[in-house]
This record gives C-alpha cells, structure tokens and sequence, in this order.
C-alpha cells in the first residue's frame, strides 16, 4: 500500500463515522422520543405565565405530605387552601427535580365546595414539592415541603 | 378500550347543599417514556392519562390536567356541593386517545 491509497482509506473512514449516526435510525429515534428535562423555573413559567419568584409563600395554602417517602413512586399528597371557593381558580404541583417538573393541575368552580385536593404522585430523588394556588385577584401563593425519598420512582 | 374506574362518595348519606367528598381510582400503567422494558431493554414508549373533566348535571365543573409523573392508576380526591339531584360523571383521556367514562348518581337525602 501506498501514501497516496492510505491517506485515501483514512478520508474516507473519517467521512463515514461522521455521517454515521444519521445513517442509524434507530439512535436518532430514541434520542427525539425521549422527553425534554426542565427546570422548575421553566415549568412555572409555561404552565402558570409567571417567574417562579413571584410566587409569594402564603399560610393560606397548605401541603400535607410525608416528609420520608420510601417508595417514590408512590408518594401521597393533600393540598389545601383554607379560602373561600369563589376566590380560588386553580390549583397546581411541581415536583421540582422531575424530569417534567409539572405534575397536576386542577381547574375549580364554585360547584366544588372546597379547594381541596388529593393525589398520588411520583418523585425521582429526594426534593422539594411545589403546590401553587391560583387566586381571583391575581395572585399566586405557594406552600413548599421537602420530601426525602429513598427509592426513586421515575426510572 | 375502556378502563376499570370507581367512583366514591363519602360519607354515604348526605343532605342537599352539604361538601361531600368525591373519590376517585382508574388502573392505567402510566407510563412516564423514561423507563424501559427489563425483559427486551427498550424503552415504554409514552402513555399517560392528561386530561379528567368532571360533569355534575350538565354543567362541566372541575378539569385537571396530569402528567406522566402521576402515580400509576392515578387516584384523585375533591369535593363536590350537593345541591341537586344529578348524575355525575367522569371521563379520562390518555394521549394514545383512549376515554373512560364512568357515571354514579349524586342523590341528596332530605
């Protein structure tokens, strides 16, 4: 062999390990069909319309959960806002480390009696649970808890 | 395909115009799109309940949106006013486009 077909040889190896992974569906695939990670910020800023620090804490909310889950994929979660119902509109959880920090929302009407809720939901790692009120007037309250998990439950 | 969903009212006897508790189960697997198959090592592809209405009579009272990060056979508790005599209903849509639907009877005592 000579320079001239080696360096030939070594152009063209180097053509075909760059297109490569086009060339595999199967890779391109997996990689568009997994979901996107976001950050808690972006998540309350797409969901709700606001910065995540204009949420102001509030005793008017509460969340009511273990503050040890051993199972994350089964963590129970009880929010409560201690409000009359006409001044409530909406009522949303963030799992703050999720892949897709949005959990739940729950859109309420008069007809409901309290702003009251209760879910299970899953939890990656050990974080700290966001639970937001959307109130009539504008404002947005917060309670925050963090909850230790020692199995994860997302996969 | 319809799922196997339940429907519960407590306490059971209630007068017209009380708060009563609604509580509710479906079996769905939930699947995130994150984890994978242990036996073939590919990953589930997404299929997760995102969207649970609530009628009472005719009126559409509360909506909630979910994500795949609720539990697996997503279990949902809320409360409801009884002041009329009304079926109410339930319907969940998965992203695949599979509905649930699954009625009781609201009866207020007295």
């Amino acid at each position: 062999m000579n320079r001239r077909k080696f360096l030939k040889g070594v152009a063209i190896s180097g053509v075909l390990v760059a297109i490569s992974p086009k060339i595999l569906p199967n890779s391109v695939a997996r990689a568009e069909n997994k979901p996107k990670k976001k950050s808690f910020e972006e998540a309350v800023k797409e969901v709700l319309g606001v910065d995540a620090s204009k949420l102001e804490a509030s005793s008017d909310i509460k969340l009511i959960a273990p503050s040890i889950a051993e199972n994350g994929a089964v963590v129970p979660v009880k929010v409560q806002v201690n409000l009359p119902i006409e001044q409530v509109k909406s009522i949303h959880i963030f799992a703050t480390k999720n892949t897709d920090p949005h959990t739940l929302s729950m859109f309420l009407s008069p007809a409901n009696g309290k702003a009251y809720l209760s879910t299970r939901i899953r939890l990656a790692k050990t974080m700290p649970v966001v639970a937001v009120a959307v109130l009539k007037d504008g404002r947005t309250i917060k309670a925050e808890k963090p909850i230790k998990v020692t199995i994860g439950g997302c996969g | 395909m319809p799922r196997v969903a339940m429907i519960r009212v407590s306490p059971r006897r209630y007068k017209k115009g009380d708060i009563v508790k609604v509580k509710s189960i479906i079996m769905h697997p939930m699947h995130t799109g994150l984890t994978k198959d242990k036996k073939t090592g590919k990953i589930i592809p997404a299929d997760y309940i995102n969207k649970v209405e609530v009628y009472y009579g005719d009126e559409k009272i509360t909506t909630f949106d979910l994500k795949g990060s609720v539990s697996a056979n997503p279990f949902l508790e809320f409360y409801i006013k009884a002041d009329k005599k009304a079926p109410l209903k339930m319907v969940w849509k998965d992203i695949t486009g599979d509905v649930t639907e699954k009625t009781i009877q609201i009866k207020p005592k007295g």
